[in-house]
């Protein structure tokens, strides 16, 4: 009995090992805030999220699967939150059943399993019932799957039989054990045997056999039967508690699965109350290295402000590099930031916050970006910088997608550049992609020099008057003061003439005006 | 078998003590007869091995050895045979022959099959074993015996027949070779991944000594539980040098080859095979160890004054004969007092004439004199990972190890690519 909501063919894993990277994605990406939102408040669906949009899927198929199912439940909101609050109810209730501590009588065991199943095998009934009304509404493969599964295996002649055997394991008569004798003449291969049917006068003439009764008052003698039925009862008892594994089990998955849908309506109904649209977007493989969005916008600003923000479009199709300079403030960070978001939502089969996106799946998503302080103060800022390079070397494999925000700016250009270079150029020719945001002239520039077709430029640009569109164009590095000169001079009326991507800007406190280059964009393009 | 007796001392009711001595005397046999066995094949040099192999031949073919055999075997089949079940109801239990009941646990597990799908966990509990037991067994056993009175009778006219089975001679043989099979268990496990033992030529005299490919015991034992590969090293003195000083970076293995030196000494005073090849070893009088220990207060003196009382009085008895072995002494004061006091206790060393290992991170006292010989542990920048000790003569340097710092991070275009191709 399965759920099989998430993967076609196994349990959706939630304490499946993270991307050893988990903590900086989850900084860099600013994922808490995607979270928050998923969960609307429930902490169980804060992990679930966290987890399921963590563990990226690979392949195209179960990225389409869950992308299935999700239209299913944005048609049938109200059955998939009653499915989810059914299965919280069901675990809640059989919490009630107290097993004690400790699992070491078979005997008890084997009472504590016995009640917990007869509670969980009523809440079976109730979503097969459940079943029976709304299986018509849904068409997702996982979906019908699960329905289906539900009519065959839990008939109510089955349920029956259950209830039945769980009554006679109360053992309301006694019990009937057989033995051998084994080291040092205990009884061993002690086994629990059905009692035949006997007539009341074959019972009370029954004289064969050697009987003996315990004392009332002999605690000791009434402990050593108990121990011996415990060896008798050990399989039946590893049974059911099993058993009660297996059911327990399929209401943990079903609650962990419909959870992960509930937290995309959530999610759903706040970005469609900031009207922004959303997308399921195009997996494509991994070799591929498609990258083309219209209205990619960054989900999580939207979601800290409460406004619509601006999106961008982006062709970046068979390109392995997309190298990003440009006017500070002008929203690179949050244009990496987009794509990182769109990447990991993607692969978990969620919609992404765009109006289309045909994106490659990669093997693992990796962040490296600029940090303020080594906290530790034990090595200086390239040091630490380097190391945090290192830790991705020891992780990154080909086929994987590694977003930078300003790495190697910590010491002078120069010696920058030629670490960056040294780095891009390996990460290049291991069929790694890299997004790399940079002020780096020299290293910018070189690339360009070299004209790869592989090779993208953006540039985040910067109006005459100061004002910032926050929109990124192709466009080749610039020098920062040439740039600056050559933007007034030869581009500036043009700007205005070519509005590449359409959007508004939206409000929000102009005072936040901290370091970080995540931060500070975030809060210049809102401005 | 041993265990077994020990068992039946601690045991009550007598039927259960019977089935006791049954195996013992079971695990007596078949352990003398093994040992007989694999006596008679191979080419024996030893006189004490050739003895017993002739005193077993003898006595596994006795009158006495055989009708002990044969009657066990008999009575342990009857035994195992009986098959018994016990009815609980209430405070009542009733004994009787099994009369092929259904099995009930098969049933349960067939109805609750549809809901034990991919079980993972199992929920057997382990009871606990105790050989001893309690009341309620033991009158379940004696309602068993009444069911089968003959087999229970036969096996206790066995019992007082066959007390004194064990024979002394046997008995004597299996405390002694212990010491011998332990050794060479140790030797197997470390031979397999490729170390070498062998017989050291020894003197009581010479001071000449030399190992090739040598490892410390202790060490390789651990490493190759690991599956971890061992670095063996080579040494030798030549008259007149006596000592060796060994420094060099902290984890390069400095420790260890004091500790290997002391072993060797000890391990080919012991008769036994020792590790490496090729080795030429001194039968010393005596081995004296200085090593660091945590400070303790019942002595009521410091770390220092406690480490210079302790060499003092290794110093007061070691002789021109005795193995020295000094690990990291006066690490707990300044660099000139340990200069100063380690200069004065080697000297005192040299004077004595005995030999050694002094581990030490005053360089200058690698070159006193010329029976004092300067080694360096070396540690592998390259691959830090692999702990490969080798300990060489060279004098003390005290350099250290820098690098530029892409190379130190691994970020070179070349390392980093190597990284991720892995």
């Amino acid at each position: 009995m399965k759920a099989f909501l998430m993967h076609r063919d196994r349990d959706f894993e939630l304490e499946a090992e993270l991307p050893a990277n988990e903590e900086v994605l989850i900084q860099d990406l600013e994922l808490t805030t995607l979270w928050s939102a998923m969960a609307a408040g429930d902490e169980f669906l804060f992990d679930v999220a966290k987890r399921a949009v963590l563990q990226s899927l690979r392949d195209a198929d179960e990225i389409v699967y869950r992308q299935q199912a999700l239209s299913d439940c944005l048609q049938n909101p109200a059955t998939v939150r009653e499915v989810y609050a059914l299965a919280g109810e069901a675990l809640k209730a059989q919490k009630s059943v107290w097993g004690g501590l400790l699992r070491d009588s078979p005997e008890r065991n084997l009472g504590t399993s016995v009640q917990k199943l007869e509670l969980l095998v009523g809440f079976l009934r109730r979503l097969w019932e459940l079943a029976w009304e709304h299986a018509g509404d849904f068409e997702s493969p996982a979906f019908r799957r699960f329905f289906a599964m539900l009519a065959d295996e839990l008939d109510e002649e089955y349920l029956e039989l259950v209830a039945s055997e769980l009554k006679a394991l109360k053992f309301k008569g006694g019990t009937l054990l057989s033995a051998q004798l084994g080291a040092g003449n205990k009884g061993k291969a002690y086994m629990l045997r059905r009692p035949r049917e006997q007539r009341l006068l074959e019972r009370v003439f029954d004289r064969s056999g050697y009987s003996f009764t315990i004392p009332d008052r002999d605690d000791n003698g009434f402990r050593a039967l108990s121990e011996l039925q415990d060896r008798g009862l050990n399989e039946v008892a590893n049974a059911l508690a099993q058993s009660l594994d297996h059911v327990l089990s399929f209401f943990v998955m079903l609650r962990i699965e419909v959870g992960f849908y509930v937290a995309c309506l959530n999610l759903s109904d706040r970005l469609a109350a900031n009207g922004e649209p959303t997308c399921l977007p195009e997996p494509r493989p991994t070799g591929e290295l498609a990258l083309a969005a219209a209205g990619l916008y960054d989900v999580c600003l939207t979601l800290t402000i409460d406004e619509t923000v601006v999106g961008n479009d982006i062709d970046a199709d068979h390109k392995s590099l997309v190298m990003i300079t440009g006017a500070n403030q002008g929203g690179k960070s949050t244009l990496l930031r987009s794509i990182g978001l769109a990447q990991l939502m993607s692969q978990s089969g969620m919609f992404v916050g765009a109006q289309t996106l045909s994106i490659s799946t990669c093997d693992g998503l990796f962040t490296h970006y600029k940090r303020e302080e080594d906290e530790s103060m034990e090595s200086g800022k390239l040091d630490e910088e380097l190391a945090r390079m290192s830790e991705i070397a020891d992780h990154i494999s080909p086929g994987c997608l590694l977003l930078c925000n300003e790495s190697f700016a910590s010491t002078n250009e120069r010696e920058g550049s030629e670490i960056a270079r040294q780095v891009l150029g390996a990460l290049l020719a291991e069929r790694i992609r890299v997004l790399f945001v940079t002020h780096m002239y020299d290293l910018a520039n070189g690339f360009y020099e070299q004209g790869l077709d592989a090779t993208l430029f953006l540039r985040a640009e910067r109006g005459s008057d100061g004002a910032r569109p926050f929109k990124l164009s192709e466009g080749r590095p610039l020098s920062t003061s040439y740039g600056e000169d050559s933007y007034r001079k030869i581009f500036g009326r043009s700007a205005d003439a070519t509005p590449v991507l359409a959007g508004r800007a939206a409000q929000c406190s102009p005072d936040r005006t901290d370091g970080d280059a995540a931060v500070a964009e975030t809060d210049g393009l809102a401005q | 078998m041993r265990g077994h007796l020990e068992q039946i001392e601690k045991l009550h009711y007598q039927l259960q003590k019977q089935s006791w001595f049954l195996d013992a005397v079971e695990i007596y046999c078949e352990a003398v007869r093994g040992l007989a066995d694999d006596l008679a094949e191979p080419e024996l040099t030893s006189r004490g091995l050739r003895r017993i192999r002739e005193y077993l031949a003898a006595y596994t073919t006795s009158q006495k050895f055989v009708s002990l055999v044969a009657e066990l075997r008999a009575l342990k089949q009857a035994l195992t045979g009986i098959r018994y079940r016990a009815r609980i109801q209430g405070p009542r239990v009733t004994v009787s022959r099994y009369q092929g009941e259904r099995d009930y646990s098969v049933e349960i597990l067939e109805t609750f099959a549809r809901f034990q799908q991919g079980a993972v966990r199992s929920y057997l509990v382990s009871l606990p074993d105790e050989p001893n037991m309690n009341h309620v067994e033991a009158r379940i056993l004696d309602g068993v015996a009444e069911l089968y009175p003959e087999v229970f009778a036969a096996r206790t006219d066995y019992c007082v027949r066959h007390d004194a089975y064990l024979d002394p001679t046997v008995s004597v043989f299996d405390r002694e070779v212990q010491f011998y099979v332990a050794y060479l268990e140790l030797m197997q496990r470390l031979r397999k991944a490729g170390l070498s033992f062998s017989y050291p030529q020894v003197s009581a005299r010479s001071k000449e000594v030399a190992v090739t490919e040598t490892f410390d015991l202790a060490l390789a034992t651990k490493l190759v539980g690991e599956q971890r590969p061992v670095v063996c090293n080579d040494f030798y003195l030549k008259d007149p040098e006596r000592m060796f000083v060994v420094s060099g970076p902290n984890n390069g293995g400095k420790t260890t080859f004091a500790r290997m030196f002391g072993q060797l000494h000890y391990l080919a005073s012991l008769g036994l095979p020792v590790p490496g090849t090729d080795a030429r070893l001194f039968l010393p009088d005596r081995i004296y160890t200085h090593f660091e220990r945590e400070e303790d207060i019942a002595t009521l003196r410091g770390k220092f004054e406690d480490e210079l009382f302790r060499i003092h009085e290794i110093l007061e008895q070691a002789s021109a004969d005795s193995v020295l072995i000094m690990n990291e002494s006066f690490g707990s004061t300044t660099l000139r007092d340990a200069l100063v006091v380690g200069t004065e206790v080697m000297r005192q060393i040299i004077e004595l004439g005995a030999l050694g290992v002094f581990v030490t991170f005053v360089d200058e006292l690698a070159s006193l004199d010329d029976s004092t010989v300067s080694m360096m542990s070396t540690v592998m920048p390259d691959d830090p990972a692999i702990r490969t000790f080798t300990v060489v003569r060279k004098p003390a340097d005290g350099l250290a190890y820098a690098a530029a710092i892409a190379e130190k991070y691994g970020l070179t275009y070349a390392a980093l690519r190597q990284r991720i191709a892995r």
